[in-house]
Order: C-alpha cells, then structure tokens, then sequence
C-alpha cells in the first residue's frame, strides 16, 4: 500500500477489519474446543529452521531463526504424547512481499491423532465453512487440475518445460515450470473451493507417500488463493533424513544458504510420530476473502511497510 | 549501473528489457504450495507501446532506464521533425522523429504544452493533453434545422486532423477532442 511517510504511523486497516480478525479468533477457538483439541504455545524463536528449498528464514543476530511454522515443535510435541492440539502462531518468510504475502503473517496450524487426509479435509471444510459461509467443496487431483487448465499430463516433462517457459520466464528449470504452471491453475480456480491432493512425490515436503506413488498432500484453494496446505504425515525418521537430504541439495542447486537439519525433529521422529495428519491455515488471507479484501494489508493492523 | 531487484519492481518504475525502456504496469509475487518465488510482470515497452507478460526469480534484477516524462511546449515541425521546448525556464529544446511523435502529430498545436518522454535525454515518445481546442479549418457547410438527429459529417482542424462532428459545426467553430479517441467532444466557440 503507498502511504506518506508522515502518515507511516497509521494502522494499514480499518477498524472492521480489527473486529473481523478479533471475531475470527474466538470463532476458531470455540471451534476447536467443541471438538476437544487442546490449543499450545510453541517457540517463535528456534535454533532450527527448516530446509525447505522454497522458504528463506530470517536469522537473528544470536543465531536463532524466526520460525516459518510451528511445524516442527508441534510435531516434537505430539511424539513426547501430546493430543490433538492447534496453534495460532505468528510465522516469518524472508522476501515473501506481495498482495496476497506479508514477510510476517499469522499461521492456524493443527494436528489430528489417527486422521488421514480425507478425515483432515472434511475437518478444514467445517471450519472455512463457519468461518466464510458453507459452501460445497470440489476435489481435484494434481493431475486433474493440470490436465483441465493446459491439458497436459502431470508427470509429461516436455509439456510441462514447454508451458512454463510461455510465462516469459528464462531458462526455467523442470521444478520452475511445474511451480509456474502449479501457480497459475490453481489462482485460475476462481469463485469456488478446490481441494487439490495426490501431488507428485517430489512435491511431498513432510507428507507420506500413497500407494499410487503420489504425496497424501492437499492445499484448498478459495477463490483463487491458496488457504491451507495438509498432510497425511510422514512418520517414517529413515524417510525424513532422506528427505531432509534431498531438500539440502535442492537448496544448494538453487543457490541459497545451506541450513542444517533439525536433529531435533529427527530425534522425535525416531522416538515415533504418531499416525496423524496436521494442516496449515493462512488466517490473514481467510480474513481477506471474508472481507472482500484485494491486499493483505487491509486485514493486518500493521503490514510490513508499516510494522 | 543501476539496477531494480525485484522486490524494488512497483508500478510506473522504469527498466531496460531487451535494449528497450519498459514502464512497469504491474507486477504480482506469486509463490504456489510449497513453490519457489516468482514475481509476474507485465511492462509497456516505451519504444513500440506494445505490453509484454515475463516473469523473473525472486532477487532478479533489470537494469534501470533513465526515462524522464517532461512538460514541453511545441515549436514547430520542419517536416521531418518536431521540435519542443522545455517549460521549465531553461529554453532547451529537443526535436523528436516522426516515429516518437506517432499519433500526437494529429493534435500539436504551436505554444501548446504537451509531454515529451526522454530515454538518455532523446524523446522516444510525445503526449499531448487528453483534451485539446483546435478550430474547423474545412467542413460542409451544415444543415438548419438537422441538429437532432445526431448526422454526423467529417471536419479539418487546424493541425490537419479530421474528427467527426454533428452537422452544425462550421468553419472556424473551435472544438474540444479528445485525443485518447480523437473523437469531437463538444463546441467551444464559434
């Protein structure tokens, strides 16, 4: 949002937009009282961060990283026998600035105990649903939402390089293509919510895989912008050190900073993650598709510019 | 050199693409899922007007372009060129080719104020004001009494350019066009 420098001391939305998030805040805890998950607090400040190749964390000058979720305690707590349990958590992204992204943005995170996917999904539907109005829900694979907006095949490398590259980007890479193409299906779902599952394995991040070879991953999408990302958790510690290995490399090919793994997490996870899936809830965007909101900025009190 | 990284890229900035100077229109960050970083743009090229779609990686950078839109006042043309002034008092003028003047030559009119756009101090193109009052040098002469039906017949102007305008309209009526259509407007004065 441009502003005058001397009027920088404003809040960059309105009242209504303050009462709106308040209202929203008490509804999600209401929601997750009735159904007896136990809200936590975990660390803002963490000596780990994660090695996520498309997410930049900012370090503080002791060394310590601004958490980009609650992910990894939540999960730390839910191998020491935690229950279900849910976080509003703020979370930080270097270089994430835009319409829809502010550098520091409030993140709804939650685990079920013995849910899969499906389970987890019908759950994020009741809750968009009380919180927007209801609405039905279409689901969509990765291979289905890819084939009705370029009809290509998911895994047809050649048309994948060939769509990416007509978004004017140089020399895109194979990863390049797919996000570019990924990005533009998914903001083309206009006027309706899409849940989009069976990603591509090498899409996985932390969800287990299926037995089609396919991430247990979902993302709802309403109206175009993308709300929650969910998984089917990986619980297997062998597979996360793999992965965690191969998102080093990711890292280094893209060449961004070497990050060292979360021993931590690992160790839980060798302790033993219970069978659970957990999803992550952009709440700044929800309220803005509540308000009707074009910028991030209209439903925070202070955005990035203003912070 | 100078150079905008993306997260510098805003509406209005003005970059080199290709060897051309480019307005920013628009510019959009978008990051899918788990995805890399990406910011859309859509920029006009300065030199052809045309608009182009590209899209950089986060932390990409374009080199910047030293355009200046200026207010100049036109002199004259000498046929190949159309020379201008500056208004802001320091009397420098600057003579534009045919292919930066494009359409603005319909509407320049000697002493008026129009804006000049300079790439490297060269003007590569010419703006004149959305509306502008220019007298009919040449038209039929109108018919009494058939304002109402709304006829229209063609009209020349004083800098050569024809408009369409109700068959009321006689030599030496002043008109208010705008030139974003070049479409007649309304009659000033006759």
């Amino acid at each position: 949002m441009p502003h005058d420098a001397a009027d920088d001391w404003r809040p960059s939305c309105d009242v209504a937009a303050l009462r709106e998030r308040g209202r929203t805040l008490a509804d999600i805890r209401a929601f997750f009282a009735e159904r007896g998950v136990l809200e936590v607090q975990t660390p803002v400040l963490g000596a780990h961060t994660v090695v996520d190749p498309a997410i930049d964390s900012m370090a503080t000058r002791d060394g310590r990283f601004l958490q980009t979720s609650p992910e990894y305690h939540m999960k730390r707590l839910l191998a020491a026998g935690a229950p279900s349990i849910y976080r509003i958590a703020p979370a930080f992204r270097a270089g994430e600035a835009g319409r829809l992204h502010n550098p520091e943005f409030t993140m709804l995170e939650w685990y079920r105990l013995g849910f899969d996917a499906p389970a987890l999904m019908r759950e994020v539907a009741a809750l968009v649903d009380l919180l927007l109005g209801e609405a039905p829900y279409v689901h969509l694979t990765c291979a289905a939402l890819l084939r009705a907006r370029f009809d290509i095949d998911l895994d047809d490398t050649a048309a994948l390089l060939e769509i990416g590259a007509g978004f004017g980007l140089a020399q895109p890479t194979l990863d390049e293509a797919f996000d570019l193409v990924l990005a533009d299906a998914l903001g083309a779902e206009k006027a309706r919510r899409v849940f989009v599952t069976a990603f591509p394995a090498d899409q996985a991040a932390l969800a287990r895989l299926g037995p089609d070879g396919r991430a247990a991953r979902f993302e709802l999408i309403v109206d175009g912008v993308e709300i929650a990302n969910g998984y089917h958790e990986l619980t297997d510690a062998a597979e996360l050190a793999e992965r965690f290995d191969a998102d080093a490399l990711r890292r280094q090919a893209r060449g961004k900073d070497a990050v060292a793994p979360d021993m931590r997490l690992l160790a839980a996870q060798r302790h033993g993650l219970p069978d659970c899936a957990g999803v992550a809830m952009g709440l700044d965007r929800l309220l803005m598709l509540k308000l009707g909101a074009r910028d991030i900025a209209d439903v925070i009190a202070f955005d990035w510019s203003r912070a | 050199m100078a150079t905008y990284s993306t997260n510098e890229f805003r509406p209005g900035l003005k970059v080199i693409l290709e060897g051309d100077p480019c307005s920013i229109l628009d510019n959009e960050f978008v990051k899918p899922g788990k995805g890399q970083a990406f910011t859309r743009v859509k920029l006009r090229n300065l030199i052809t007007g045309r608009v182009w779609e590209r899209t950089y990686r986060s932390g990409e950078a374009l080199e910047a372009a030293d355009v200046l839109e200026t207010e100049m006042e036109f002199l004259y043309d000498d046929g190949e060129f159309w020379h201008f002034m500056k208004t802001d008092g320091s009397f420098e003028q600057v003579a534009a080719g045919a292919a930066a003047v494009g359409e603005a030559k319909h509407w320049l009119l000697a002493q008026e104020k129009c804006s000049v756009t300079l790439w490297n101090s060269d003007p590569i193109s010419v703006t004149p004001p959305n509306f502008v009052e220019l007298a009919v040098t040449r038209t039929d002469p109108g018919l009494r009494g058939d304002t109402a039906q709304g006829g229209v017949k063609p009209a020349e102007l004083a800098t050569g350019a024809t408009v369409r305008v109700p068959l009321f309209i006689e030599i030496g009526d002043v008109l208010r066009v705008d030139t974003r259509t070049g479409e007649y407007v309304s009659r000033v004065k006759n």
